[in-house]
């Protein structure tokens, strides 16, 4: 029985793979934050004027805010100016213009990484814009994408190249002063992802970015705007992972997406950020506002989310459904062990007429993991014919863990119909017995238990990104788990 | 040389003994029914048998094909042709019973040095399979043993035997919640696996089960111990006379 039981705690404690570090000498700014940051970094970035006092006055905005306490998780209290507000691998000249001149090391890291950005080698139908540190190093498939309309590359050129559409869209979902750490992702933001489709258009490969921290003590804040418009369609992916350290480091991103009538976008990650020790020092933590509106009658935003890394992780990918007929969709995995903490979960607000959400959340702690649902679901009065189904499973292996739901709800229309589901299961010692005595080994009973478990949010990523993730949970169908 | 050979078995759970000497042997092609009261030790001895851990064996041995079974964990006992249809089945959501049995072929059949079954072979396997057990298609689909009956479950275990074909099986109570028709198609499936090369050891508490799968033996469990042994006409007589008559009187006397 000890050894089933020793198993089932310890299958997911495989070692942090990705926890490497890149010697490449980096550009970083005095620890601290300050007006005079925020202004070097946008002078850093040779940011017209409007950006400026955007971020000054999200800068100013946040002065004003204290740290949301509200979440169930628990950390030291985070000294604001001992981070590293800024910090890019030293370029040279301008940056790189093509595959060709960047940095060999960064091309190393990101081939470590299981990233390959040489075009050639990439998996046929991915474009990756890959992000170190504060600045996107390297975009791939830019030329292709481009002969169809499609925008897709680092925010910061984003802001040079298309200043007119990034000015449009920027904080229309989540506005500066949206929560504490949006309001100080807005002031110090250095880089991201930007995604334009045309109307009508139908991006022909996944996209995706790729988030890297590699500098010790600095903080990441990256910003990726996706817009969709009239008729487009595009499906992207989000990847991250960091070094292993003994101190913590904050990630403070700001995800935002629009899609306009009839346009859909699909949005998963997998998120992998370095979860600590087995004592839970060190570790991300990841404090994320992600939001997407459907703006347009018809419209659709899915997000599908697999997060397995962080010492924290404090994140709720909403949707805005605001157009006639439109669709959200929340799909999660949530894994936490040792002493990782995450409280996730999602808001649906239904403003439009016929407006549907789904979610399906499925927490897993296992060690002394504590694993969070949080989730709302608000149905305005305007939102007639609205519908709402969730789903919110927990899965503990071990019993030092913990899993705690607490899902929200506010109906203002009484045409809505809405549906919550929630479990609560353990692999028992009899389930494992049972399939050892067919020949299935612990381990592959484990991870085949797991895998059935999140089978409904697997099956929504995109096959690479599922295999990957399968991976990551230690979930492998040839048994090659610990 | 016996197919399996137990010889003077002690084993406990928490402090407390269950198993106080037990002597079995068990030939190919042979069925050996073993009848007992309720709390004598029947399911303890499948599952030590099996190799369930809580179980802890104090004493005696087992041989198994010529192998210290109690040497082997219980996955590679299940590799080598033991198998336990459960007395209670263990329900596993999220695991569809076609992908697990599928599993459990393939880790067998690795184990032999065979090669995989694909999922158009193992398909083919199961169909017929499925017709001797009469087993529903949407069983196969649905996850493990997950919300079946009990007289799913029971016909399931049976099913997963049929298709794993074990060497030594060992029945716990498989006729329990049954209804008649199902009880003669699970004793039919089991009867078409009867065969030279393998034996079987069907736990009941009734003859019922035992004029459909006619024992070579039947052995009476009592308070740990086999006390009685015999034929199948030892299966009528007691199904009139009961076990009282069995117990050694001493232990039988300050006992509730
Ligand atoms: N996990 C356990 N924890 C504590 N006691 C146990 C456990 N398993 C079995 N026992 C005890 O061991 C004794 C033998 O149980 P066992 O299940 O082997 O009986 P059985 O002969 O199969 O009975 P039945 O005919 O009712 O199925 C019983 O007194 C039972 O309570
Ligand atoms: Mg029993």
């Amino acid at each position: 029985m000890s050894e089933s039981t020793n198993t089932i705690e310890t299958f997911a404690n495989q070692e942090y793979k990705w926890g490497f570090v890149t010697e490449i000498e980096a550009d970083a700014i005095p620890r601290g934050l300050s007006e005079d940051v925020v202004r070097l970094i946008s002078a850093k970035k040779e940011e017209p004027e409007w950006l400026l006092e955007w971020r000054l006055k999200a800068y100013r905005h946040w002065l004003t805010l204290k740290e949301p306490e509200w979440a169930n998780v628990s950390f030291p209290k985070i000294d604001y100016q001992d981070i590293i507000y800024y910090s890019s691998p030293k370029a040279k000249g301008d940056g790189p213009k093509s595959l060709d001149e960047v940095d060999p090391e960064l091309l190393k890291t990101y081939e470590k990484l299981g990233i390959p950005l040489q075009e050639r080698a990439i998996l046929a139908g991915v474009a990756v814009d890959a992000v170190f540190d504060s600045v996107s190093v390297a975009t791939t498939f830019k030329g292709k994408l481009k002969e169809q309309g499609i925008i897709f590359g680092s925010f910061s050129e984003a802001v040079k190249e298309h200043p007119d559409l990034v000015r449009k869209y920027l904080g229309s979902v989540v506005p500066a002063s949206d929560n504490f750490f949006a309001a100080l992702n807005s002031a110090v933001f250095s880089d991201g992802s930007f995604c334009y489709v045309p109307k009508g258009v139908k991006c022909p490969m996944e996209l995706s970015t790729y988030f890297r921290i590699n500098a010790k003590d600095t903080g990441q804040f990256e910003r990726t705007l996706i817009v969709a418009d009239e008729g487009a369609t595009v499906s992207y992916l989000e990847g991250c992972t960091a070094p292993m350290r003994d101190t913590n480091q904050l990630h403070a991103a700001v995800v935002e997406l629009v899609a306009l009538d009839n346009a859909q976008i699909k949005y998963s990650t997998v998120q992998n950020w370095y979860p600590g020790d087995k004592e839970g020092k060190g570790g991300i933590y990841n404090f994320v506002t992600k939001r997407g509106a459907c703006r347009g009658v018809n419209s659709k935003i899915s997000w599908t989310q697999v997060e397995t890394g962080s010492a924290i992780t404090w994140k709720y990918p909403s949707c805005i459904l605001q157009g006639d007929n439109s669709v959200g969709e929340f799909y999660s995995v949530a894994l936490t062990n040792n002493y990782q903490q995450a409280d996730t979960g999602t808001k649906m607000i239904h403003i439009g007429k016929n407006t549907t959400s789904t979610i399906v959340s499925k927490g897993i702690s296992a060690g002394h993991g504590q694993n969070t649902y949080r989730g709302g679901v608000k149905i305005l009065k305007s939102a007639t014919g609205a519908r709402n189904y969730s789903q919110c499973d927990s899965l503990l292996l071990g019993d030092k863990c913990g899993a705690h739901t607490f899902p929200y709800l506010e109906v203002r229309n009484t045409s809505a119909q809405v549906e919550h589901e929630a479990s609560t299961s353990k692999i028992g010692e009899d389930q494992i017995f049972y399939c050892r005595q067919r020949g299935i080994s612990t381990e592959d009973a484990v991870s085949m238990i797991v895998h059935g478990f999140c089978k409904e949010v697997f099956r929504e990523l995109p096959m690479e990104f599922a295999v990957e993730a399968q991976k990551l949970l230690g979930v492998s169908l040839e048994g090659s788990v610990g | 040389m016996a197919l399996l050979e137990i010889k003077d078995l002690h084993a406990r759970i928490g402090d407390r003994e269950i198993l106080k000497g037990i002597n079995l042997t068990v030939n190919a092609g042979e069925v050996h029914a073993i009848m007992g009261p309720n709390g004598s030790g029947k399911s303890t001895l499948a599952q030590v048998l099996s190799g369930r851990e809580m179980y802890v064996v104090t004493g005696g041995e087992v041989i198994y094909n010529g192998k210290d079974l109690l040497d082997l964990s219980p996955e590679d006992r299940a590799r080598e042709g033991i198998f336990l249809a459960f007395q209670y089945p263990v329900e596993i959501p999220g695991v569809s019973n076609m992908y697990f049995l599928k599993a459990a072929l393939n880790t067998i059949r690795k184990h032999h040095g065979l090669e995989e079954l694909d999922a158009m072979d193992f398909i083919e396997l199961v169909k017929e399979k499925m017709k001797i057990m009469k087993m529903d298609q949407a069983l196969l689909n649905r996850p493990v043993n997950t919300g079946f009956s009990g007289g799913e479950k029971k016909r399931n275990e049976i099913f997963q035997m049929a298709v794993l074909e074990p060497k030594l099986a060992v029945l716990d109570e498989t006729d329990s919640g049954l209804d008649i028709d199902a009880l003669r198609v699970v004793a039919g499936g089991v009867n078409a696996m009867r065969s030279p090369e393998r034996a079987m050891i069907v736990v009941t508490h009734y003859q019922r089960l035992l004029s459909e799968i006619v024992p070579d033996f039947v052995h009476v469990l009592a308070e740990g111990r086999i006390v009685k042994s015999g034929g199948k006409e030892l299966a009528l007589e007691l199904e009139a006379e009961g076990y009282a008559d069995l117990y050694d009187e001493r232990e039988a006397v300050g006992k509730v």
